[in-house]
């Protein structure tokens, strides 16, 4: 499988997140998106008439849309039936909105595309509450992740977003449960970082501990 | 430091319609001319100069009373040259070039890339300020590195050498793995577009034949962007140059002599002189 990637693109680590937690092997082939716009070339376009980042080709399936990305890779992580079903399809749906936003401000705050931070960062910060009331909510049923038992493709989806909002001037210090969820996250056996989303050293025992628990 | 040098833009960038920048709190117009002269000036109308080189167009609000430095690992054709992009970044653009100039932080913020633990130690080295260049110079550096650069395989002990040319722009050389004896040429071009933020531009002048060009830009934006979240967590947010509200260690003697040479030639945007 070949994933054309850019390595700062939230869309595009979600690929590599999910291939990674579910031990699936990735060619990658870097895009130079910025600054010199590959993702728009000919080349480009013919493989993507949206001309947007990631492109997944594995045989024959090219796959431009990182949610359809997702199901393709995501198989025993598309929720247990059908209200779980149709309830990632919602996330997914949430994620593009955090794109929208939150994504937006980071574009605009780090690389100086042109737009309106202030709107970017409203719109953020309005995702960013709806998921914490919907994340403390599945607290009180004992839930850990946005949809059944365990992880699914809607928190891969939301995750990369909400850890990047940061990049955009959004902080996640009011958001309690949106802060565990995120450990919940980065503590799923394969986790791989991405520039701006860190792994859990804070969980890693210190050297004095350590000694204690030999 | 008005009357410095300043990266405002990427020459490929560069088209007939202006674009408007920032630089220094005041706003800065720049265009390529119908007969092709790259141009900078206020919004009033007033011309800025202007040098063309590295990729980057430079410009300054004051007047230079020297061409821009010399980098002449740009002249030698065997290089490959890769010009980033923009980095923005809420912070002092001198911190910035103090970052750069680091190396301790390298196993924490650059994990398993440019440094991991437990080869945390930063060995003794040499930083002088070379009163005929008027130059920041740092040689002798070494550290362990688990991925060097695109084109190193596997881990090794890295040499460095740092130089600081003007306030805010910083050039190293290290080890180039496919080249031992030759130094590969890493700058970062910053734009202080207020004491608290700043545009930074990283280009590379490298030996490398064989990694895509995407892939070269992506490691310096990887690396970049690692870095971004630190610098703008950074207190104070200005630059302290006195003694007394940060406590230097001995990995820190390019800061150290950074910040003195500053303050020996009175450049303070983005500085803050007293300990507050």
């Amino acid at each position: 499988m070949i994933l054309h990637d850019w390595v700062l693109s939230p869309n595009c680590y979600k690929v590599r997140l999910m291939a990674a937690l579910s031990g699936q092997d990735l060619t990658l082939r870097a895009v130079n998106l910025y600054p010199e716009r590959e993702h728009l070339s000919d080349e480009y376009l013919a493989l993507n008439p949206a001309g947007t980042l990631p492109i997944l080709e594995d045989g024959d399936l090219v796959l431009g849309e990182s949610a359809a990305i997702l199901a393709w890779l995501g198989e025993g992580w598309l929720g247990q039936g059908k209200a779980e079903a149709a309830r990632v399809q919602a996330w997914l749906s949430f994620a593009e909105r955090l794109n929208a936003t939150a994504g937006r401000a980071r574009n605009i705050d780090m690389l100086g595309v042109p737009g309106s931070l202030s709107e970017a960062q409203k719109g953020g910060r309005a995702c960013l509450r709806e998921l914490e009331l919907a994340l403390s909510d599945r607290r009180m049923e004992g839930g850990t992740f946005l949809v059944g038992d365990g992880p699914t493709i809607a928190d891969i989806a939301c995750f990369p977003h909400v850890m990047l909002a940061p990049d955009g001037g959004l902080t996640l210090a009011p958001y309690p449960s949106i802060r565990l969820w995120t450990r919940a996250v980065r503590a799923l056996p394969g986790f791989v970082e991405m520039p701006g989303i860190h792994r859990l050293h804070e969980l890693s025992p210190e050297p004095e501990m350590e000694t204690e628990l030999r | 430091m008005k009357d410095q040098w300043y990266p405002v833009a990427m020459l490929s960038e560069l088209g007939r319609d202006p674009v408007e920048t920032i630089l220094m709190d005041a706003p800065v117009r720049v265009w390529r001319d119908a007969d092709g002269t790259a141009c900078a000036a206020t919004p009033e109308g007033r011309k800025l100069p202007v040098t063309e080189a590295y990729h980057h167009l430079w410009t300054s609000p004051g007047a230079p009373d020297r061409p821009l430095f010399d980098i002449p690992e740009a002249r030698q054709p065997d290089r490959r040259f890769v010009p980033c992009g923009r980095v923005r970044v809420a912070c002092s653009p001198l911190r910035a070039v103090e970052n750069f100039l680091d190396i301790a932080h390298f196993p924490f913020v650059h994990t398993d890339i440019l440094g991991a633990e437990p080869h945390t130690e930063v060995a003794r080295y040499k930083a002088e300020v070379r009163e005929d260049d008027d130059e920041v110079w740092a040689t002798k550096v070494e550290f362990y590195q688990p991925q060097a650069a695109k084109s190193a395989s596997g881990g090794v002990t890295t040499q460095y050498m740092y130089r600081v040319p003007a306030p805010t722009s910083s050039v190293l050389y290290k080890t180039s793995p496919p080249r031992p004896g030759e130094w590969d040429v890493i700058a970062i071009f910053v734009q202080p577009v207020t004491e608290t933020r700043c545009d930074v531009w990283p280009w590379m002048a490298l030996f490398d034949e064989t990694t895509p060009q995407a892939d070269l830009v992506a490691f310096q934006q990887m690396i970049f962007v690692q870095d971004r979240s630190i610098l703008e967590n950074q207190v104070p947010a200005l630059l302290p140059l006195d003694p007394g509200l940060e406590t230097p260690t001995r990995a820190d003697m390019t800061s150290i002599a950074y910040r003195r040479w500053l303050k020996s030639h009175g450049y303070t945007y983005g500085a803050q002189l007293v300990a507050a």
